[in-house]
């Protein structure tokens, strides 16, 4: 997947609003595979919405959003879970990880989706760096949201993508930890191509992006 | 690890629950089926060799008439009457025969000895294989149709207050007779063959061929009137053949009734037990339905991550359909298990009385339980999953 082309798109909270002014919201956008681009706003102005719109979990919205010119409206289940294993990953605001299991059951359950996308050694490293290692074995549930996030992250790049969302990923880390995550994220994104969209409300990832657009 | 995630909330004495109530109606149902068919043929063994829709036909015996001396038998003009009336096929006489018999069998060292009578119906009421039932001048060997009775007062009477054994239909069958006629300042010895046992024809039957020739023999010569009848009817329910009977003073023998009926209240028993069985399975599917229900209910935020993760609905639901599956093996093999020694307790019982009956693996519980087993698994199996799509 190269393209992802927002034409027109409005969610439907904001269809009864007389007026809309923004960078993402009813205008045409193109994310490009192998580009980044940071979307900058205060909340409630639909960055969630936006990558709830693109991975397919939510439809209410106007307008077209298309994979490389092809509507994703049509899609169907067995097609989304393709997209989501090859080609389109997720960091969610949410995180939506298991409490009832450990940090490195929760990568685990991916890695192992994606045949062992990612080596042993490279996810020891990756949570060596980003000072979770001690906590790899512990429950989700018994973990800081700070901590939480960096395993979400982590599983996150367990797949091959051409594009990685990123939704607030460092509302809750310092700026060291953010520094780390943004080095890894781009060696990783470099490696295979892709491209990354991060949602921030200030506090944003240290990237090169670029492009920044505004909800 | 995915089965270590889902397998929160699995609740045990729902699934027990389940489990046992499944359970309970799998042995009814598969029990129930396999008991009336293993008790049905006691009740209609039957005259496979005679033609199915007969009646036989008799004269009352009056007090007065043996007093005056009063015929029996029936006339030429009698028959043709009976010929002729609309709910009447065929009409066959049966022909008595003329001369003494006295049939010996020994069992085990004992001789068993006795004077019988022979009669005879036309061939073609009788259904059995051609090749037995057929007789040549000059051949040895007569085939017999006896009783069953015969053999149930020899099984249950004579052999258990002589402790001598019990003998099977196949035995008899394979066992000689030694039959003497005499008349006509004549005597000759043959043998007697059984090959087949009724239950409403209460006489000794032999082909039609041979007690012509032995009347002919061994007779006296007279002329003989049939004293019964045997009567091929379209239906035997139609009221026209009572009425018409009652009306003439005849009377017909035979219980084909009575087994009829009770045949009626077997297939109305098994019936009411079934339905419970049935019952109480479905019952137990709806409990395992509301329990798998409630268990994706309560894991909904998982399975939503789940799949949104990339799992395939297919792999969500898989640990789901897997339970069901195991647990309706187990059911199915459990009831099996039970159907097989409840069984083998019933047919020791009836083996009692009915030497005859079948043994061996029930069949029919375990096609049925299967077919039973897997119709039920794959609608959970689809439940679960047209239930996942949802979320």
């Amino acid at each position: 997947m190269n393209r992802i082309e927002l034409q027109y798109v409005l969610p439907q909270v904001f269809a009864d609003r007389s007026f809309v002014d923004s960078g993402i919201w009813h205008c045409r956008v193109v994310f490009e595979k192998g580009k980044k681009y940071l979307v900058e706003a205060a909340s409630g102005t639909g960055k969630s919405s936006l990558c709830s719109f693109v991975y397919g979990y939510r439809k209410d919205y106007q307008g077209i959003i298309s994979f490389d010119g092809q509507n994703i409206r049509s899609f169907s289940t067995a097609q989304w879970t393709h997209l989501r294993i090859r080609s389109l990953s997720l960091l969610f605001q949410e995180l939506r990880l298991f409490p009832e299991l450990t940090a490195w059951e929760n990568v685990q359950l991916k890695n192992r989706l994606t045949g062992g996308f990612q080596s042993k050694k490279t996810l020891d490293e990756w949570f060596l760096q980003l000072s979770i290692d001690d906590k790899k074995d512990q429950c989700i549930g018994k973990m800081s949201f700070g901590q939480q996030q960096r395993v979400a992250f982590i599983r996150a790049l367990c797949q091959p993508f051409d594009f990685l969302f990123l939704d607030e990923p460092i509302s809750h880390l310092d700026g060291a930890n953010a520094a780390v995550m943004a080095s890894i994220l781009t060696a990783e994104a470099d490696r295979q191509g892709a491209g990354i969209v991060v949602t921030s409300i200030g506090n944003h990832l240290p990237l090169a992006y670029d492009e920044v657009l505004h909800t | 690890m995915v089965w270590k995630l889902l397998r929160h909330h699995l609740s045990i004495p729902q699934l027990t629950g389940f489990f046992l109530a499944n359970w309970v109606g799998m042995v009814i149902v598969l029990l129930s089926m396999q008991f009336y068919y293993d008790v049905l043929p006691v009740f209609t063994q039957g005259d496979s060799f005679i033609k199915k829709d007969f009646l036989i036909v008799s004269k009352k015996v009056s007090t007065l008439g043996t007093f005056v001396g009063k015929s029996s038998t029936f006339s030429e003009a009698d028959c043709e009457e009976l010929r002729e009336q609309p709910f009447t096929k065929s009409v066959g006489a049966f022909l008595p025969a003329r001369f003494r018999v006295s049939a010996s069998l020994g069992i085990q060292g004992m001789n068993l000895a006795t004077d019988m009578f022979f009669e005879s119906v036309p061939d073609r009421f009788v259904d059995i294989r051609l090749d037995k039932w057929q007789f040549h001048p000059g051949e040895e060997e007569i085939p017999i149709i006896i009783p069953r009775s015969y053999l149930n007062l020899y099984n249950f009477g004579f052999a258990q207050s002589r402790h001598l054994p019990q003998v099977s239909e196949g035995v008899m069958g394979m066992m000689n007779l030694d039959v003497l006629l005499r008349g006509n300042g004549q005597a000759g010895r043959m043998k007697g063959h059984i090959v087949g046992f009724s239950n409403r024809l209460n006489t000794l039957l032999v082909p039609e061929a041979f007690l012509q020739w032995a009347n002919a023999t061994y007779g006296s010569g007279e002329e003989v009137r049939p004293s019964r009848l045997i009567v091929e009817v379209n239906n035997p329910t139609d009221d026209r053949i009572a009425r018409y009977f009652r009306q003439k003073g005849y009377d017909t023998e035979g219980d084909k009734l009575d087994a009829g009926k009770t045949t009626w209240f077997l297939k109305l028993i098994v019936g009411i037990v079934l339905s419970v069985g049935l019952l109480i399975s479905l019952l137990s599917f709806y409990i395992l339905m509301l329990s798998i229900y409630l268990l994706l209910q309560k894991n909904t935020t998982k399975l939503e991550n789940l799949l949104l993760m990339g799992y395939s609905p297919a792999r969500v639901s898989f640990p789901y359909q897997c339970l069901t599956i195991l647990l309706n093996a187990v059911v199915l093999v459990l009831s099996l298990g039970v159907v097989v020694v409840v069984r083998d307790y019933y047919l020791f019982a009836i083996g009692q009385m009915f030497p005859d009956l079948q043994g061996g693996m029930p069949w029919l519980a375990v096609v049925l339980g299967t077919v039973l087993s897997f119709f039920v698994t794959g609608m959970n199996c689809w439940i679960i999953r047209r239930r996942i799509n949802r979320i």
